[in-house]
């Protein structure tokens, strides 16, 4: 892929407009990897304090209390053309992450969803949260392939994953920059058809 | 001198108060918005903070507001409300395509909302990505 040396900071006096993707999963799923295998810059992280409802046994007595804690934040930026910069936001997504999103989604294309499949169970938040979301945020799936593990068919991962029927579905090897493009481009595909209404 | 005069005179203007905002002052302000000085030769004044003076010089090019706040080490929360306030003020300005191919500065404003790419700028994006491969 593109590797800017470190002068180039800057985008191109020629780029009108920026687009944003999330790349979303629990910790150790592979975000920040393909963020990296794709980004034209090192990828970047921006360390942001918010306030998380605290979890555990306070929950069970009904006594929430808030604590603030800092999250950080992975992107990287692609270059697309002359005019457009893509953005990608790795975010984790854990349910008390949740309020990070709403800054996030806003005027984002969609969100990409990194599956482990040795933890399928570390995605269903996530995959929860997205098909709850009131906005509909378009989101795909893509599976990130780890050496010496065994491989499942999509059909099967969609039947574990409980995914609707029209929910991109990819493997993906995260530190692959065109397998991580592929799946980038699965979203965006999804994204341009589940839009309508403008023209 | 009565006490409204001395308020006008007052070298400290509005928009160099950040202190206690949460908040940007715009709602369509993100962190992949791409910042740039509006008017090089027009210098902040003497009491703008070190936080304004930092991002106005750090923004002598185009970058995006999440960039520029790694780059100063400040919380991307911050840099949403002095980029904010800069904007309003017609230091900074915000880019983003119109039709026109004009940007956006004070007194502009884009659609706020939970505002979608449109399906031009989709494709346009999906056609960068295809082209990576």
């Amino acid at each position: 892929m593109v590797s800017a040396s470190s002068g180039d900071r800057y985008l191109a006096g020629t780029v009108r407009r920026s687009a944003k993707i999330l790349v979303v999963g629990p910790f150790g799923v592979g975000k920040t990897t393909l963020i990296g295998s794709v980004s034209e810059i090192s990828p970047l992280q921006t360390e942001e304090t918010m306030t998380v409802a605290s979890m555990g046994i306070d929950d069970l007595a009904g006594l929430e209390e808030k604590s603030t804690t800092t999250v950080a934040m992975d992107f990287g930026r692609i270059t697309l053309n002359q005019q457009v910069v893509l953005y990608l936001f790795g975010t984790p997504g854990q349910r008390r992450f949740w309020d990070l999103w709403e800054g996030l989604a806003d005027g984002a294309i969609g969100a990409l969803v990194i599956v482990d499949t040795r933890r399928l169970e570390g995605s269903f938040e996530v995959l929860d949260q997205l098909e709850l979301r009131k906005d509909g945020l378009p989101f795909a799936v893509a599976v990130n392939v780890f050496p010496q593990e065994r491989s499942y068919s999509t059909a099967e991962l969609r039947e574990a994953l409980d995914l609707l029927p029209e929910t991109p579905i990819v493997h993906c090897d995260a530190r692959d920059p065109k397998s991580s493009v592929d799946a980038l481009i699965a979203l965006t595909s999804y994204a341009l058809a589940t839009e309508k209404g403008f023209a | 001198m009565n006490e409204y005069d001395s308020y006008h005179d007052r070298p400290v203007r509005p928009y160099v108060v950040t202190g206690g905002r949460a908040r940007p002052s715009r709602n369509t302000i993100r962190p992949e918005t791409l910042l740039v000085v509006a008017d090089a030769e027009r210098p902040l004044p003497v009491s703008a903070s070190s936080e304004e003076r930092a991002l106005l010089r750090m923004c002598h090019r185009l970058l995006s507001l999440v960039e520029a706040a790694v780059h100063l080490g400040l919380p991307v929360s911050v840099v949403s409300v002095v980029a904010s306030d800069l904007i309003d003020s017609g230091f900074l300005a915000a880019r983003r395509m119109n039709v026109e191919g004009s940007q956006f500065g004070a007194g502009q404003e884009e659609t706020p909302g939970r505002a979608r790419p449109d399906r031009k700028f989709l494709q346009e994006v999906l056609d960068g990505l295809r082209k990576l491969r």
